[in-house]
């Protein structure tokens, strides 16, 4: 119960973020998805034991959160929400990979710790960039940034309409659920049959909505095509965004600067 | 059984998003050839019935852990198999979006694993032989029931080999494919029965709902088109994927099957991807031994001196240089942030 109002609330505070007007949000949504793209390829196409290559992209997500004003505390929260399936599979890495790696004095790092670390920092910057590029942009930008890239107008269409109705169904199933627990005590007992019939009385009524909606489409001269009618413009800053980003993350992708800075440090390391 | 971009390799999600694209333009195209207009809005309010029915939760009877609804075989049973897929690929989309399930990179995998195999295999070559033109209640039992086991485990099976592939999580073939198979036949099982149950429920209440929407294109003969379509990607891909990984290694293979066998111990097996990957790299980074020290035991015995010098001052420097750039990163988020702030108020 209230996991259904909270995860309802997260997808509209998601939505309000990218409502605001800084200079991050002003971008092209096509800009902004592309530099997504080459970010996550960038990050993804290192080595299994790479951890100090992938620091420097740190600085993406953190830079986009400073300029777009994002609250770092409630993406770090829904980076953790996210976070067991990779976890649970990366934490076998430990289990089977023992060769010692990494000599530290006495301390000998086994290559599965260091390729778990690489998977959760990786887990990290591919997620987080997902979700800035959510709360700066929008849903309904992106859907047509993805247009305009070439995504088929169908699919783009289905995610809008989807997008539109998740708010409605999920207060209808709230409504469902609160009436339940009403009836209830303490909203126990929802078993296998009670949960078929809510389920299934949610389906009708889903069915019942769409047809209306189909009807009312129909009033207002719906043919069976939606246009998608919105201008997007791509400025020079756009495309300064798009090549700057991507160049930095071609040069940290071939340039280990963490590497570099270290030998700096240590004094002409080998 | 959502993928995450942190257990894959490029390769492997770019191969897999081409495979999705392909799928979806090919379903976008058949839809707008059925000209099946009423279906317009019908995805999209189904598409958000799936989100709300994920939301509630039920009890599994004699376990206490508790499941939801994964929701693509009552889509294609109520919408046909392209439909379907348009709309689990939104579902997957908007949650790979905003709940940071799977990521944007494994998008292209979760589609093919939780949309394909329920929409274009299970669905036509399952529920539908089984439950036919005239449903019953027990037809419709079986049909789902099995149907939805044999998409999870394919699904699953998919996860795997996908994970496989990409080579970033060590986990051997054999055991990772025993960890998924059995835990996503019980799923199966559970979803088989919530989507019996659901599909009879609707059906008891409105018949020609159900008449309605598979039956149009099963009249018809269904096509296999798309099945066949995406078969042959699959093949593609994983011909492509299998390739590249024989021509630079040619234990890759072999591997697999020793793997699947279980005949050889997991130390030595691993080191074929181990190797591959290495060898890769090696080809594509800027500080080759870097990041890579083979453990194996004949390297050290080559130059057993160098050993010491190596990983101690590598790692201290490697250690150093990271942190300085996490400070440096921070500093720089700092500052971006007060430089913005006065300029948004």
């Amino acid at each position: 119960m209230a996991t259904i109002e909270s995860s309802l609330l997260n997808i509209g505070y998601l939505e309000t973020l990218s409502y605001q007007q800084t200079p991050l949000h002003r971008l092209d949504p096509r800009a902004k998805l592309l530099t997504t793209l080459v970010f996550i390829i960038a990050v993804v196409s290192f080595g299994k034991y790479e951890i100090t290559g992938l620091i420097p992209f740190m600085i993406y997500p953190v830079a986009l959160i400073a300029v777009g004003n994002l609250p770092p505390g409630y993406l770090a929260r829904k980076i953790l929400l996210a976070a067991p399936f990779a976890f649970f599979i990366g934490i076998f890495n430990p289990l089977l990979d023992r060769a010692v790696l990494v000599q530290l004095g006495p301390v000998g790092l086994s290559g599965g710790w260091v390729s778990f670390a690489s998977i959760m920092i990786r887990f990290t910057l591919t997620v987080s960039a997902a979700l800035i590029l959510i709360a700066s942009t929008g849903l309904n930008a992106v859907c047509l940034a993805l247009e305009r890239l070439g995504a088929p107008t169908g699919f783009v269409v289905q995610l809008l309409f989807l997008y539109r109705y998740i708010f409605v169904l999920t207060d209808e199933a709230l409504r469902l659920m609160r009436a339940r627990s009403l009836r209830s005590f303490q909203g126990r007992g929802l078993g296998f049959k009670v949960f078929t019939y809510l389920i299934g009385q949610l389906l009708l009524r889903t069915l019942a909505r769409a047809q209306r909606i189909h009807l009312a489409m129909r009033s207002r001269g719906f043919d069976g095509t939606i246009r998608l009618l919105r201008p997007l413009e791509f400025h020079l800053q756009d495309a300064v965004f798009f090549l700057g980003w991507s160049s930095l993350f071609l040069l940290l992708r071939w340039y280990n600067l963490p590497h570099q800075l270290g030998h700096l440090l240590t004094g002409l390391a080998p | 059984m959502h993928m995450a971009d942190a257990l894959m390799s490029p390769a492997v999600g770019g191969t897999m998003w081409a495979a999705t694209a392909g799928l979806t333009a090919y379903s976008a195209k058949k839809l707008r050839k059925d000209l099946d207009e009423h279906k317009v809005p019908l995805m999209g309010v189904l598409g958000a019935f799936i989100f709300a029915a994920q939301m509630i939760n039920f009890t599994i009877p004699a376990t206490g852990s508790s499941g939801h609804l994964a929701g693509g075989m009552i889509l294609a049973i109520l919408l046909g198999p392209s439909a379907a897929f348009i709309t689990m690929a939104s579902v997957l989309t908007i949650q790979a979006l905003f709940f940071a399930d799977g990521g944007l990179l494994a998008l292209g995998c979760n589609i093919i694993n939780m949309g394909f195999f329920p929409c274009f295999i299970a669905y036509p070559l399952v529920y539908q032989k089984i439950v036919g033109a005239r449903p019953t209640r027990g037809r419709i039992l079986l049909g789902a029931l099995a149907a939805s086991i044999l998409a999870l485990q394919l699904g699953a099976l998919g996860v795997v080999l996908e994970t496989f592939f990409s080579g970033v999580a060590a986990l051997p073939f054999a055991t990772f494919l025993l960890l998924m198979l059995p835990i996503h036949l019980a799923i199966g099982i559970v979803e088989g029965l919530v989507t019996a149950a659901v599909v009879s429920f609707v059906w008891q209440a409105h018949p020609e709902i159900l008449a309605l929407a598979p039956a149009a294109p099963a009249a018809r003969g269904h096509s296999h088109k798309p099945l066949w379509l995406g078969l042959a990607l699959f093949a593609v891909v994983t011909g492509g994927i299998l390739s590249w990984f024989a021509s630079s290694h040619p234990d890759g293979l072999e591997w697999s099957v020793k793997g699947v066998t279980g005949q050889e111990e997991l130390a030595a097996p691993r080191e074929g991807v181990h190797g591959a990957l290495a060898r890769i790299q090696d080809k594509l980074s800027f500080l080759p031994d870097y990041d890579f020290k083979k453990p194996a035991a004949e390297k050290q015995a080559e130059k057993p001196e160098s050993w010491p010098e190596i990983s101690t001052g590598k790692s201290l420097a490697g250690i150093l240089g990271a942190a300085l750039t996490l400070l440096l990163t921070g500093v720089i988020g700092l500052g971006l942030r007060r430089y913005c702030s006065p300029g948004k108020g």
